[in-house]
């Protein structure tokens, strides 16, 4: 019951948000509530998880939903999901915490955030096919509406693009999953991982690749990405965190649950047209993250370039044989966590920053850090995760990619690596422009964050710097999860 | 006609004497709340018979001994009760009956005549319940007429000139449809030499293709292939949708849920049964143009609908992609399997219950959204969120079933059929038909967003009505719950097809 308890609890608790009354600092308190209730869920769901056994566990199972098609309510966690579990109860912590100056219909907002977390959560644990889907789907309904309602500039646009890519993705999703069933009979996805799907109604690369695109817009691979820069610029801080920090994760989740479990021939052939895509998506992210102006709009596209590189770890499985191991799998999961963390975090500080001084533009800040110390120094955690700096989760993320995708493809990982030193060049040449300088007078009256603004960046950069420092934490269960897919590459 | 036959009838009968005694109490001057009860009582003494029916199929009843085990006939022959029409007859009973209560505020406004519009409404439900139960092409031909007469003097009955083109189009449409229908089934009559179904099918087995019938098989071909035309213009699949848009807009709103709901599935109850009862030996790809009508009906109805201003041409023309979707389920069934297994006949019957449910709710939002601000205008839905949070909620709930948004019964609905037709290898229709829920998106939710985030207009009546109140209420609770739990009527689904396929 644990798993349904983590999953179902912020869905409880945004219906019972509409039942208080308007009054913001209630509603607020009890939203922060439901999220310090389900991070403890989530951090119980990861502790219970036997990293030695591996495997599936923590399942929660009930046969007769809709028995005519066997489809199941089925929640289970692997050591792929646990960590995932987590992190998205982190998030969405950090998310309600970087609510508190939302000023319009609060009842609303936070019901709908709630929402979001217990769909994603679903994602994450569900084991049936059609429930992954619903899962999958629900997430597009409050996230149309935050960024509809609660955004910025021309939010009712983005909002459209983000639902109708997310949604093409799907269909996608949904005749793929329909092949695959109606070859096989089987909907549960633990039992999908480990049976032949290679003779399907349709061929399988062509189901594979009805997947790719699902997930490929999600996670977003270049060309597929263009609906998150705006997507991200124009919602709330607090939806930008969960975008940013989770939504995207379920793209690199689902290649790895799906792509790479069920077709592992088919993801070894096309380990190296991945590859590609992931390098262009890691310089093309890059590139684009060095002509922004807008501080939101850059940590958004330097997500591009970094979600990249997860991609870039899955391509792993291309290796010959003999010399597939779990680093490149266990880096791209990592990074997952990691980016999650950190570009969460870096969310975060733009929210502060823009909250206080009411611009993003970059060459109007500047200055800034002898009046909000504690934000800056938060900053700069991220940004220094963000390119990678030994003893932080970046770091630990990046060197097992390549060193996971090397054996696999030389070239293309070596070219790879000029993202890291453009993470380095952009972080902080954004880091100097916005935050240092000489201080500014229209700056003088602003003060450091409040306690309850500190609440998420000291969360984030516990996370960061737990990671970077002891990577074991995460990548030991991380490795359990994908030891278990590794034997189908070695037939 | 012999007393057990009247028992075999009562569902259609008891609905057809609600509508004599509302016609007489109209007459007494009967106040119209007297009326709507009549009508109400109907149609539950309807549902309970039908159920009574169902429980006797399934031998846990024994009143009279002249049901099969698993079917039977009524008047000779001529129409069945099985498992199959009184599935569509339940669905048909309690459609109408949300409908009659959705009206009861509304028939206000015709004043003397909402009698005759309860009696009308009564009439075509009988229709339909006929036209789902007739194994005979001169009862289905006659149950067709039945069904589709009240629904023209329906269409105009709000007066005016927008009333008076919906129901003359409805008329003439109508009528050429009917023609070539008649046609069709001269046509198939001449070749097979009989009108009940089971015969004609086994005619079609023993001779088809032996050449030795005058004009040849072809001739038979032909006399389907009208027959489709005339079925496609009840059911408002492309081509045959072209009177769809302004009878929807131009007849009253209760009335435009009926003919999507209860008259569309009326018509899918008869394609299913004629096609695959009569026609099915006859060796020609029926997948293929189930497939073509399913292809243009879903892509054409959902690019037309982007671009409506008026929320009922809007839902107009989304019904049209709703019988494209359905329609795949009907190829998936024609296709089979490799194997010759017949796939996919209760996905179809689950879509039209659940899309039954969602667009009664839709409508009704509709209907009560437009008492408020007397326009049926997209744009005048701008802050619907904010004045009347519960019926906006509803409306939404609605929409995002259209669209096949987990959670609700469009989604499930759309998995099964989807899921039939992939299974009957016609993945090419199910891409389609995922791009077409794609496009269908932008339309329903421009709905959402306009309810959310615009600005509530001024001069804006508040309205309570509470029969059309809970008729939202249910509807929008349904979309739910089966979305949630869609496993009873996916087994009465099941349960209905198992004979007849």
């Amino acid at each position: 019951m644990l798993l349904t308890a983590t999953v179902f609890l912020p869905l409880a608790g945004a219906a019972l948000i509409l039942l208080l009354g308007d009054r913001a600092r209630r509603v607020r308190l009890f939203a922060a509530a439901v999220g310090i209730a389900d991070f403890a869920l989530a951090l119980l769901v990861f502790r219970s998880y036997d990293r030695a056994e591996g495997g599936f566990q923590l399942v929660d199972k009930f046969d007769a939903w809709i028995p005519q098609l066997d489809i199941q309510y089925h929640l289970a966690v692997d050591g792929l999901s646990a960590p995932l579990v987590l992190l998205t109860g982190l998030l969405g912590l950090a998310a309600i915490y970087s609510s508190w100056s939302i000023g319009q219909r609060h009842r609303e907002y936070f019901a709908w955030l709630l929402t979001l977390q217990a769909a994603v959560m679903g994602v994450f644990t569900a084991q049936d096919f059609v429930l992954f889907f619903i899962f999958w789907e629900l997430e597009l309904v409050p996230m149309f509406f935050l960024i509809s309602i609660w955004g910025s500039g021309r939010k009712e646009h983005s909002a459209m693009k983000f639902l109708l890519f997310t949604f093409t993705g799907s269909a996608f999703m949904l005749v793929g999953l329909l092949a695959v069933y109606f070859s096989t009979g089987v909907f549960d996805m633990t039992q999908l991982v480990g049976m032949d799907l290679n003779n399907l109604l349709l061929p399988s690369q062509l189901v594979f690749a009805f997947f790719f695109i699902a997930f490929a817009v999600k996670l977003p691979v270049w060309p597929v990405h263009t609906w998150l820069p705006d997507a991200h610029t124009d919602a709330p801080t607090a939806v930008s965190v969960m975008l940013a920090g989770v939504l995207l994760k379920m793209g690199g989740y689902g290649l790895i649950r799906v792509n790479v479990s069920m077709f592992p021939d088919v993801a070894a052939e096309a380990a190296t047209a991945l590859a590609v895509l992931a390098v262009i998506s890691i310089l093309y992210g890059a590139l684009v993250t060095f002509r922004q102006s807008d501080l939101k709009r850059l940590v958004a596209n330097s997500s591009i370039s970094h979600m990249g590189f997860v991609l870039l770890g899955v391509t792993s499985v291309g290796a010959a044989a003999g010399e597939l191991s779990p680093v490149g799998l266990t880096g791209a999961a990592m990074q997952m966590f990691s980016h999650g963390a950190v570009t969460g975090l870096l969310f975060v500080m733009v929210g502060v920053v823009y909250d206080k001084a009411h611009t993003r533009h970059i060459p109007d800040l500047g200055g800034l850090a002898p009046k909000m110390p504690f934000a800056a120094v938060a900053f700069l955690v991220a940004g220094l995760a963000s390119l990678g700096l030994p003893a932080t989760s970046g770091f630990a993320a990046e060197i097992m990619v390549f060193l996971g995708t090397f054996p696999a493809h030389g070239v293309l990982t070596g070219i790879a690596t000029v993202g890291v030193l453009m993470a380095a060049g952009y972080v902080l040449w954004t880091v100097q422009r916005s935050l240092f300088g000489p201080p500014r007078e229209r700056w003088a009256h602003l003060g450091d964050v409040s306690a309850v603004e500190a609440v998420a960046p000291v969360l984030l950069m516990a996370a960061i710097l737990a990671v970077g420092i002891y990577p074991a934490l995460l990548s030991d269960v991380f490795t359990s999860g994908v030891n278990d897919l590794l034997p189908r590459f070695t037939p | 006609m012999t007393w057990s036959d009247v028992y075999l009838l009562s569902p259609e009968l008891s609905v057809a004497a609600a509508a004599l005694l509302a016609l007489v109490a109209g007459m007494a001057n009967a106040h119209r709340g007297v009326v709507t009860a009549l009508g109400l009582l109907g149609l539950a003494a309807s549902l309970v018979l039908t159920g009574l029916l169902w429980a006797e199929l399934d031998g846990n009843v024994d009143l009279c001994s002249v049901l099969g085990e698993d079917s039977g006939t009524a008047l000779h022959g001529a129409l069945a009760v099985d498992r199959f029409a009184l599935f569509f007859k339940g669905l048909i009973g309690v459609s109408t009956a949300l409908v009659l209560l959705a009206s009861y505020a509304y028939t206000q406004r015709f004043a003397s005549r909402g009698p005759e519009f309860t009696s009308l409404v009564l009439f075509a439900a009988t229709g339909m319940m006929l036209l789902a139960a007739g194994r005979e092409l001169i009862t289905l031909y006659v149950a067709l007429e039945l069904s589709t007469l009240p629904l023209v003097a329906l269409a105009a009955f709000s007066g005016g000139q927008r009333a008076s083109e919906a129901g003359l189009k409805y008329l003439v449409l109508g009528a050429v449809a009917s023609a070539v229908l008649l046609y069709g089934m001269t046509l198939t009559f001449g070749y097979t030499g009989s009108t009940v179904l089971e015969s004609m099918a086994a005619s079609v087995s023993d001779a088809a293709l032996d050449g030795s019938r005058p004009f040849g098989v072809g001739v038979l071909v032909l006399g389907v292939v009208m027959m489709v035309a005339g079925f496609g213009f009840k059911v408002a699949a492309v081509p045959f949708h072209g009177w769809i848009p302004d009878v929807y807009e131009g007849a009253p709103t209760p009335i435009t849920a009926f003919l999507s709901v209860a008259s569309k599935a009326a018509g899918f109850a008869v394609v299913m049964r004629v096609f695959f009862t009569a026609f099915e030996p006859l060796e020609v790809d029926w997948a293929l143009l189930f497939a073509g009508i399913a292809a243009a009906s879903m892509t054409f109805g959902n690019l037309a609908a982007i671009q409506q201003a008026n929320i009922k041409r809007m839902l107009a023309y989304s019904t049209i992609a709703h019988a494209g979707y359905l329609l795949v389920g009907v190829a998936a069934v024609a296709a089979r399997t490799p194997d010759g297994v017949t796939i996919g006949p209760e996905t179809v019957l689950f879509y039209l219950g659940g899309y039954a449910v969602t667009n009664l709710a839709a409508f009704f939002a509709v209907i009560a959204v437009a008492n408020r601000t007397g326009s049926e205008l997209i744009a005048s839905f701008a802050g619907m969120g904010r004045r009347a949070p519960w019926l906006a909620a509803a409306l939404t709930v609605a929409l995002l079933s259209l669209t096949g948004i987990p959670l609700t019964v469009g989604f499930m609905a759309k998995l099964f059929v989807f899921g039939a037709a992939v299974k009957a290898d016609l993945a090419w229709l199910v891409a389609l038909g995922a791009v077409n829920s794609v496009v269908s998106a932008y339309y329903y939710l421009r709905v959402v967003r306009v309810m959310y985030l615009g600005e509530p207009s001024e001069g804006e009546q508040p309205s309570r009505a509470v029969p059309l109140d809970l008729s939202v209420a249910v509807t929008a609770l349904a979309v739910v719950a089966l979305g949630l739990w869609p496993r009873p009527l996916f087994h009465a689904a099941e349960r209905a097809v198992e004979r007849l396929f």
